[in-house]
């Protein structure tokens, strides 16, 4: 009896510590990996080699490198990484190995073409991504969206997008919005309005949680850059009447022009500087704004695509 | 104690080696030899990853399958021949029973693998007709897979010892293709919410984790390994190795064994 | 000192789903075997023997209660070294031969090495299996197997030594050498326990036996004790024909064998025989009392039980 009982404490004791040693080692071993842990797909010849080796479990094994497109993307973009070249390899496999996986092509349209640190800044390889996706899915109403969308925003080429939405409109059951698109882009390509009404398509239609952010993103941004020119207007305003610039924002208040100070979309107030220029307090919590960046930052949108 | 345990190690070995185990060797020896001379043949620029992914694949699979297909039978074999109540009435403990079963069958596992690893080197010194620096690196994925044939037995073993050797089996395989994909299980399960994601979570850390260990693809391109991720996957199977056969010594402690 | 003591060993199974059904293997019991005895534990199959057995080895563990052995807890690996055991139906390592087996038996129970091969062979001598030593276990017979068997059960010279049906699978001549081995274990000073539902075998050699019965033990003693009730009856043997008529006419069966009669007849017909023997001038040879055997006394205890409850776990 009693050496059954020393036994079984012994070994109790030895299981709970070599499980809770094994669980920290894990840990450990998570983080020296993670640098390491995706280049395996740098070896892989071909996506389609991996298909074949998927031996007909080609199904999971998308969804098993889904998951790595997401933590990839995820943990460089956390530290604002400037070079994302592993997600068009790992984009690629994805839908080689499951070509109906749409949110796949959704987020390749969008954090592929996306500059750097937002994307990894190759919208050919995205043009490229969701071309395939349309191909294995001529049926998708919302892979034309995506492609118009790239062609639009990265490529700035109107027509062609306005000829894709056309196409996508279609498709059976598209949203009657692709048509709209098309024919306000051919006319109005390159207004404030028409980048809005995309991204609220965006914001409102995507499911993936990072389209949904990004589409926001941008919806904040064009406020921003929206506001910025509306300050500017105000500030040459009071210079054309009072001769002089102002020095703060208690001056424009206090002689009528405004209410209160203004603040912009994340609830912070605009600086006025010197030279009566505007800047947002933080830029970095706003990605994608074209006006109010200090001086001698580069927009991470190309001007010219909003006046 | 240990010499009861080194005895029930060795016949365990001297039972696999009666049981023709050991001539899966030959089917390896054939399959090397005739890679190694159509590589040579071919001549493409990649004989030697060739080579080294077929080679280590060939030795993680078949010791795969003598891992579970042994390890099913470990103890319920003993038990169902009645072979163990003969063991029991000697002064030989329950619990040195499992560990030197585990032991046998590492032994034999250790020594196929070793004999298949000269199988490996001697097909690339066939085709580059010389040993170089990164080779040491093709060693170096030989003991990962050790490890993993370690904590595949061990977890086997476990099953076996309150299982049947069909759910073993399964239950074993499945633990071993879980295990290759750890690391995005764990991933899976961060991005789950709530009670899922707990529960997920802590399946993913309990569930082996070989994900670590499956470094094939890099020292076929000749890459190094770090002496760290070596020192962490040793410590791991060491730590797992010894959770598993703990478990499975409470479990048999306390059974009875008809 | 009592070389097995069983102290209210109990086992109860449990099965069903929900574990909620129970079946009593064996009722709680006591049980006393000296030093130096040769116990028969009887009983027919399914009694509970080889289950009392296996929780002897430590195979199974007891519901409750508990047992000593050699003065030390049967559970203590210690007792280990000191007893021996065969299983019913031995099965052994079919890819070893039985000298290897016994050398790995040998191992485990702790003999050093250079004692190993000669008790080896010894032990091979005595079973009589020295010609078949090399040959690999999976060609042995049935017969050959058990003997194995009891070779490893007293390798290491144990002094307490467990034997499930030991006689199982022995012709009659492989039965009267078990039977000699064990009488020869017991004159080297050992204790041997040892199970059968053969009664003959056990009546040539046990001091003692205990009938086991659904679990209950029902009667424990030597031959002589258990078979000591003579049942009320008489046999009388005389000599001269001329009597059996009257004697059959008192209803009492006889058998004339030669020119002599037997016949057995209750007690209380005893004058009116030996009357009738004395009055035809018959020459009385003996008057003895009728032993139940041993099968009648096994019989016996297994009729039915007034109110045996079955006890709640």
């Amino acid at each position: 009896m009693k050496h059954r009982n020393v036994v079984t404490a012994v070994a109790s004791c030895v299981l709970a510590a070599c499980l809770a040693g094994a669980v920290l080692t894990v840990t450990q071993l998570d983080r020296f990996r993670y640098d390491t842990a995706f280049s395996d797909s740098l070896y892989i010849p071909s996506p389609q080699v991996v298909k074949r080796l998927s031996l007909g479990y080609g199904g999971l094994l998308a969804d098993i490198y889904w998951t790595r497109v997401v933590q990839y993307f995820g943990g460089l973009h956390h530290e604002k990484s400037m070079s994302y070249t592993l997600l068009d390899p790992l984009l690629q496999i994805t839908t080689t190995l499951d070509p109906k996986l749409t949110v796949a092509y959704e987020f390749g349209a969008t954090f592929l073409a996306q500059k750097p640190p937002e994307g990894a800044g190759d919208p050919d390889a995205a043009i490229r991504l969701v071309r395939k996706g349309i191909q294995a899915n001529p049926n998708q109403w919302r892979l034309y969206y995506n492609l118009g969308y790239i062609l639009y925003i990265e490529k700035k080429d109107y027509k062609e997008a306005a000829r894709v939405f056309e196409e996508g409109s279609h498709v059976p059951n598209a949203h009657p919005w692709l048509k709209i698109m098309a024919a306000i882009m051919a006319q109005h390509g390159g207004e404030i309005g028409v980048s809005r009404f995309l991204w609220e398509h965006i914001y409102q239609s995507a499911e993936d949680k990072s389209i949904k952010d990004n589409a926001l993103n941008h919806l904040v941004a064009l406020q921003v850059d929206e506001q910025v020119d509306y300050l500017n207007a105000l500030i040459r305003e009071y210079h054309q009447n009072t001769g002089k610039v102002p020095a703060s924002w208690f001056e424009m208040i206090s002689a009528g022009y405004m209410e209160k100070v203004p603040v912009d979309p994340t609830g912070k107030p605009y600086q006025l500087m010197s030279a009566g220029r505007v800047e947002v307090r933080d830029p970095d919590s706003l990605p994608f704004i074209t006006k109010g960046l200090p001086a001698g930052a580069a927009p991470e949108i190309a001007p010219g695509v909003l006046q | 104690m240990i010499t009861r345990i080194s005895y029930i190690a060795s016949n365990t070995f001297r039972e696999a080696v009666r049981d023709r185990v050991l001539y899966n060797l030959i089917f390896f020896a054939l399959l090397m030899a005739a890679s190694s001379i159509l590589v040579g043949q071919i001549s493409i620029g990649i004989e030697r990853q060739i080579s080294i992914n077929l080679g280590l694949t060939a030795i993680s699979l078949f010791g795969l399958a003598i891992a579970i297909f042994i390890g099913i039978g470990l103890v319920s074999k003993e038990i169902e021949k009645r072979t163990l109540y003969t063991l029991l009435s000697r002064p030989v403990r329950r619990w040195e029973f499992i560990v030197g079963k585990f032991a046998g069958l590492s032994l034999t596992l250790l020594v196929n693998t070793a004999l298949m690893a000269v199988g490996v080197f001697a097909s690339l010194f066939y085709i580059a007709h010389r040993f170089t620096g990164a080779d040491v690196y093709v060693l170096v994925a030989i003991y990962f897979i050790v490890l993993q044939f370690l904590i595949v037995t061990a977890v086997t073993l476990l099953f076996s010892s309150f299982s049947t050797p069909i759910l073993s089996a399964v239950l074993a395989l499945a633990m071993f293709v879980i295990g290759t994909f750890a690391e995005d299980l764990r991933a899976f399960a961060a991005m789950a919410q709530g009670v899922e994601r707990y529960l997920a979570l802590a399946a993913a850390y309990v569930l082996p984790n070989f994900a670590s260990m499956n470094v094939i693809t890099p020292v076929a391109h000749g890459e190094a390994i770090a002496g760290r991720l070596v020192a962490l996957n040793t410590l791991y199977a060491l730590l797992y190795v010894g959770a598993a056969l703990a478990a499975a010594v409470v479990i048999f402690e306390h059974r009875d064994l008809k | 000192m009592a070389a097995i003591e069983i102290l209210g060993l109990q086992k109860t199974y449990s099965y069903g789903f929900w574990r909620k059904r129970h079946r009593v293997a064996l009722h709680p019991f006591q049980l006393s075997i000296e030093a130096g005895e040769i116990f028969g534990y009887l009983g027919p199959n399914g009694a509970g023997k080889t289950t009392t057995l296996r929780l002897l080895m430590g195979i199974i563990f007891p519901t409750s209660g508990g047992a000593r052995i050699l003065g030390r807890d049967m559970q203590d690996p210690r007792v280990k070294a000191q007893i021996g055991f065969l299983p019913e139906h031995p099965y052994f390592y079919d890819y070893l031969s039985a000298a290897e087996l016994l050398e790995y038996y040998a191992q485990l129970s702790g003999l050093p090495a250079r004692d190993r091969k000669r008790r080896v062979e010894a032990m091979l001598q005595r079973v009589g299996l020295a010609e078949g030593g090399h040959l690999q276990l999976r060609k042995f017979s049935k017969g050959m197997l058990q003997r194995v068997g009891i070779a490893q059960a007293i390798l290491h010279d144990p002094k307490v030594i467990f034997l499930d049906e030991p006689m199982s699978g022995l012709d009659p001549i492989g039965r009267r050498e078990v039977r000699d081995l064990i009488q020869s274990l017991k004159e080297e000073g050992k204790t041997i326990l040892f199970s059968t539902h053969i009664l003959a075998d056990a009546e040539d050699i046990c001091d003692r036996v205990g009938v086991l019965h659904m679990g209950e033990l029902r009667g424990v003693g030597s031959i002589s004790e258990l078979t000591a009730g003579t049942g009320g009856r008489v046999e009388v043997h005389w000599q001269g024909l001329s009597a059996m008529a009257a004697v059959a006419a008192l209803g009492i069966e006889c058998r004339p064998v030669g020119d002599t009669v037997r016949c057995v007849l209750p007690e209380k017909q005893l004058d009116a025989v030996l009357d009738s023997i004395r009055r035809s001038h018959a020459h009385l040879i003996s008057v003895s009392p009728v032993r139940i055997t041993l099968e009648d006394y096994f019989m016996q205890q297994l009729g039915p039980r007034p109110a045996v409850v079955e006890s709640a776990p």
